[in-house]
């Protein structure tokens, strides 16, 4: 299929392109995460959505044999209903106890499927069909940075900002703030479904381990990492920490303890992130000021 | 409909063991800036609270434009026509001060998701009137030179006037101001007085708490004096600076003072 291209380049497609898949399918992640940040809400669900939108998708296309589009869908909508559900009681919490019940929540989704036969248990599922393409990651990715870039310079997105700095004051405007957080925390949910939906469909095989607290974490630390003010900072979140491992090979056995310092660092040192347009605009001003 | 905008009956309201208001009564007529006064701790900031749906009341009953607002949670309340600001100043610090404004405006957008997504025509129309509603409004209060700056950048007169411009936005028909002249100075109080003033003569129902006497006396149709929770006084400006009571409890140390 890709003999037309430069040697070179199929060479390094073969070898590479489950990493640049992968930073795309982390972006998404992120971007996912980010919705929830936007309002306010430390949610640590997603890699469970993520996981929920993983296994139904792929057993779909394993049992029933549904067509690739459908089976995207419904791991999107697949989590979005769950998140639904536990959405109400969930998010009455807010702070570091919505951290702590989403994480119980991915603990109950990781041990539910690490129980069921239909999900293959701890061996997890094998051989789902590669139907991923990379072409289908560029697309969901641009539509779901579209629709939030516009979500974000609407009505949603200033409820969304508002929700975050001041919920009494967001109250008192008008905005319906528990049915917003309920639409971050359910979009969040649809975008990590369709995240594991896309990764299911190209690594082949799926397990447990993938879904659990240390991804939960480094989802977080993805978006904390690049800047949440933004959706420009969760890519480069993803980006950097899909990629840094690859360059850092010899430290692959330590990766979470990578991801862990870089956390603690960027909170420390950068708590808006790597990408905060307000202080690289500041930055640039300053320099422009200077003599050359 | 009923010639009084709010009606406050009988309404009691205690916090476990601390009662901070007893039995208060009193009526906001339409068309009026009516005033609640007294010490601090009197519990005007909670009458606010119940108005608003921030705290539920232990006994009596609120009604607005003769509906109950009771049970109402507080963003019902306000797309019913109740609007505030806050005695410490909740603006939006992160956001611009057109942004904050148009938060305001969030009711009144009618627009779903698919008109966001897609961008049509009415999306567009209706942001573009949101934001020219909201610069009118900062027009208004003297700050739409400064729309796209930072909130948290204003001095402390200026967020009580965007506060005051956020309020408007949610087209109110009653605005409750909590002290919204404490911190300025006073000729920010003079065009202040004007503006509530203005927003009278606009229609809107003004109904504020301020400590300072001579703003109080010089702005306010009617006034309230609430002491230790309990309505001691109620009439026009005249009636309550002759009360004896009220002298006694509140006017007294503030001539002594
Ligand atoms: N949410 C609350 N919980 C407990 N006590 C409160 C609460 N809100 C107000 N109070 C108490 O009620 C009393 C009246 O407060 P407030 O209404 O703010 O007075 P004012 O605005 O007249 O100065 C104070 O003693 C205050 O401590
Ligand atoms: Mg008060």
């Amino acid at each position: 299929m890709m003999d037309w291209l430069p040697g070179n380049f199929s060479d390094f497609w073969s070898t590479y392109s489950t990493l640049v898949f992968s930073v795309g399918v982390h972006a998404l992640l992120a971007l996912s995460i980010w919705l929830t940040l936007s309002c306010g809400l430390l949610s640590l669900a997603n890699a469970a959505f993520m996981g929920i939108g993983a296994y139904v998708s792929a057993l779909l296309t394993l049992h029933l044999e549904w067509s690739f589009g459908t089976v995207l869908l419904a791991g999107g909508i697949a989590p979005a209903v769950v998140a639904l559900i536990i959405g109400a009681p969930v998010l009455r919490l807010s702070g570091v106890y919505l951290a702590m019940a989403t994480l119980a929540f991915g603990e109950v989704v990781r041990i539910t499927v690490l129980n069921l036969e239909i999900t293959g248990g701890p061996e997890g599922l094998n051989g789902i069909p590669l139907a991923t393409e990379g072409w289908h990651i560029a697309l969901l990715l641009a539509l779901t940075v579209y629709g939030l870039a516009r979500l974000r310079r609407s009505k949603v997105g200033r409820a969304f900002e508002a929700i975050k700095e001041d919920e009494v004051a967001a109250r008192l405007m008008g905005v319906d703030v528990d049915r917003y957080k309920l639409l971050a925390f359910v979009l969040g949910g649809f975008i990590a479904g369709i995240a594991g939906a896309l990764n299911a469909h190209f690594t082949f095989f799926i397990s447990p381990r993938e879904y659990g607290f240390e991804n939960a974490v480094d989802i977080l630390t993805m978006a904390v990492l690049g800047g949440t003010s933004g959706l420009v900072g969760p890519m480069l979140g993803a980006s950097i920490l899909t990629l840094l491992p690859e360059l850092l090979r010899s430290l692959h056995d330590f990766r979470s303890l990578v991801n862990g310092a870089i956390l603690v660092l960027v909170v420390l040192f950068l708590p808006k992130g790597i990408w905060e347009p307000r202080r690289i605009r500041n930055w640039l001003n300053r320099n422009k000021g200077k003599p050359a | 409909m009923s010639a009084n905008l709010l009606s406050i009956r009988n309404v009691g309201k205690h916090f476990g063991g601390l009662h901070v208001l007893h039995d208060v009564s009193f009526e906001v007529p339409a068309g009026c800036i009516y005033g609640l006064i007294g010490p601090n701790g009197a519990g005007k900031t909670t009458v606010f609270n119940l108005v608003t749906g921030l705290l539920a009341p232990s006994s009596g009953s609120i009604d607005f434009r003769g509906e109950s607002l009771l049970g109402l949670a507080p963003h019902r309340i306000t797309q019913r026509g109740v609007a505030r600001t806050f005695q410490n100043i909740r603006i939006f610090k992160e956001m611009d001060l057109l942004e904050n404004v148009m938060v305001g405006r969030h009711e009144h957008l009618k627009y779903g998701g698919a008109g966001l997504f897609f961008n049509t025509r009415a999306y567009r129309a209706a942001e573009r009137r949101a934001r020219e509603r909201a610069l009118e409004l900062l027009t208004w209060v003297g700050l739409a030179h400064k729309a796209d700056m930072l909130a948290d950048n204003l001095s402390y007169g200026d967020q009580r006037k965007l506060e005051f411009a956020r309020a408007l936005a949610t087209e109110p028909k009653l605005l409750l101001l909590d002290e919204p002249v404490a911190g300025m100075n006073p000729a920010e109080k003079t065009v202040l007085m004007e503006e509530i003033r203005n927003i009278r003569e606009r229609g809107y129902g003004v109904f504020m708490i301020e400590h300072d006497m001579r703003f109080v006396m010089g702005v306010c149709d009617r006034i309230a004096v609430l002491n230790f929770g309990r309505i001691i006084a109620e009439g026009t400006p005249d009636e309550v600076r002759n009360n004896p009571e009220v002298i006694e409890a509140y006017l007294g140390k503030e001539d002594a003072a």
